[in-house]
């Protein structure tokens, strides 16, 4: 469904990827881990292209996105994205969060819409908070609604960037009890994350990134289990502590 | 001189009370003009400033750093003498003349103001709309204006008042404003003193009051969040 292909990317001086070749197929569950700065949010953000990649080629049902005039807002609309601060639109309410990009787009008609999005926001059981404005939501509620908010759009595959870092501790379970439940129904997704328990549960593969390169994949029991990388270890042993 | 003040006072008011209306008249509508017109070219201006074409970009911005590095009046000179020779056939009064050099000026103020509310607003609300589907367009119109309004309207509120101060410096044109009214009626009573007085007041009540009602708009804004 996703290739990548030498894939790079670089700020200014600064070299951040530095040539990952990746492929994931439908209906896999892939968690990237890694510390912090080695390029794990710029790997994600490059997949719909948030960030030009510097070089290389990312092909998402065999067309090159960085290719010239590719119609990139097309491709996004099959690509979830959730963020870790979930920039939820304040100036909306709870259900217009959702309709906003289905209707505009032309996806569903207004009243169908309406209808789906109280059955998404009644999955994620934000159908009472329906009609208010986002800034009553808890951290944990914003982060549901962003990702009923992406899941709208009929996505094949969602992205996750670190869904559960800037919530309260007691509220990271609601949040990844949806993304299981996403996952479990079979939806492709690649989730940036820390917490590693939930990576070894539902991960169909993976990613352990360093310094801008894909240091070492594998099923969860081979990363988790038997690291094979001395980098993979070490980092482990320092977050499992 | 101080002696006489009370009844130099009564004096301009009962006869000429008509003419500081009036002025206030013009200066209201000169202001309310100049911000308008401002307003609609001060955005395109700001969204010139952001467009991709590093040519557009460089034009906004020589405009801007031309309108704040020179002085108003300087400005309304220009306009005041430069437009009826570069297009006799419209015969545009020099009310005209003026109020198109107040939007010319106040243009960039108004553009620095819509550029600020813009960027205030979170890049994250952006890249969330773009991660949609939205095109650069739709994420500006949809998600980003309706929340830096609430940055630019009190910002834009302010910039009025601003505006009615400086549209005193119309009056070395004559073009009926307050300041207008102060030198006529200075120049028929000889009395210096005493109609500014009047004339400052009216400015201060009419300016404070404005910002007053305008902290009130930006509370409430805020409380909306
Ligand atoms: N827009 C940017 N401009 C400059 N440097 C950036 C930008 N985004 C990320 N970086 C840098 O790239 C490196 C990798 O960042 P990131 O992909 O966010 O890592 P991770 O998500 O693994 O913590 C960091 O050193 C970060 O400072
Ligand atoms: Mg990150």
């Amino acid at each position: 469904m996703i290739e990548v292909v030498n894939l790079t990317k670089q700020f200014g001086d600064l070299q951040v990827l530095r040539g990952i070749n990746e492929k994931v197929e439908k209906g896999e569950v892939i968690s990237v881990i890694g510390p912090s700065g080695s390029g794990k949010s710029t790997f994600l953000r490059c997949l719909n292209l948030l960030e030009m990649p510097t070089s290389g080629q990312v092909i998402f049902h065999g067309v090159d996105l960085t290719g010239k005039g590719v119609d990139i807002d097309r491709h996004r609309q099959r690509m979830g994205m959730v963020f870790q601060h979930f920039n939820i639109f304040p100036h909306l309410t709870v259900k217009e969060n959702v309709a906003l990009a289905p209707v505009m787009l032309r996806k569903r008609g207004k009243q169908e819409m309406d209808q789906y999005a109280l059955e998404l926001l009644n999955r994620v059981g934000l159908y009472d908070k329906r009609d208010e404005h986002p800034r009553r939501l808890s951290g944990g509620q914003k982060q549901r609604l962003a990702i009923v908010r992406a899941l709208a759009m009929d996505p094949e595959v969602m992205l996750f960037d670190e869904p559960t870092s800037a919530l309260d501790p007691e509220m990271v379970g609601e949040v990844l009890a949806v993304i299981q439940g996403l996952v479990e129904n079979g939806m492709t997704s690649i989730i940036v994350t820390h917490e590693m328990g939930f990576a070894r549960e539902v991960s169909s593969r993976v990613l352990f990134m360093d310094e801008g390169l894909i240091e070492e994949a594998g099923t969860p029991e081979q990363i988790f289990g038997h690291p094979s990388s001395h980098r993979t270890q070490e980092f482990l042993s320092k977050v499992l502590r | 001189m101080f002696t006489n003040m009370v009844p130099n006072l009564g004096k301009v008011m009962s006869r000429y009370g008509f003419l500081f209306v009036q002025g206030l008249g013009y200066t209201l509508l000169l202001s309310l003009l100049t911000v308008l017109g401002g307003t609609v070219f001060g955005s395109l201006l700001a969204l010139m400033r952001r467009s991709r074409h590093a040519l557009v970009r460089a034009l906004a911005t020589a405009y801007v750093e031309v309108v704040r590095g020179t002085p108003l009046l300087l400005q309304l000179y220009f306009f005041y003498f430069m437009l009826p020779e570069l297009l006799p056939m419209l015969n545009l009064s020099k009310f005209v003349s003026i109020t198109i050099a107040l939007i010319f000026n106040s243009s960039a103020y108004v553009c620095e103001i819509v550029r600020a509310g813009i960027e205030a607003v979170d890049f994250g609300q952006t890249e969330a709309a773009r991660t949609l589907g939205l095109s650069a367009g739709q994420a500006m119109t949809r998600i980003v204006l309706p929340q830096a309004v609430r940055n630019i309207l009190p910002a834009l509120c302010n910039e009025f008042v601003a505006v009615i101060k400086e549209t005193s410096l119309a009056s070395t044109f004559f073009v009926g404003d307050l300041m207008t009214q102060y030198n006529v009626i200075r120049g028929n009573l000889f009395l210096v003193i005493e109609p500014l007085l009047v004339v400052g007041v009216i400015y201060f009540a009419l300016t404070f009051s404005l910002s007053k009602l305008i902290a009130m708009l930006e509370r409430r804004l805020k409380a909306g969040d």
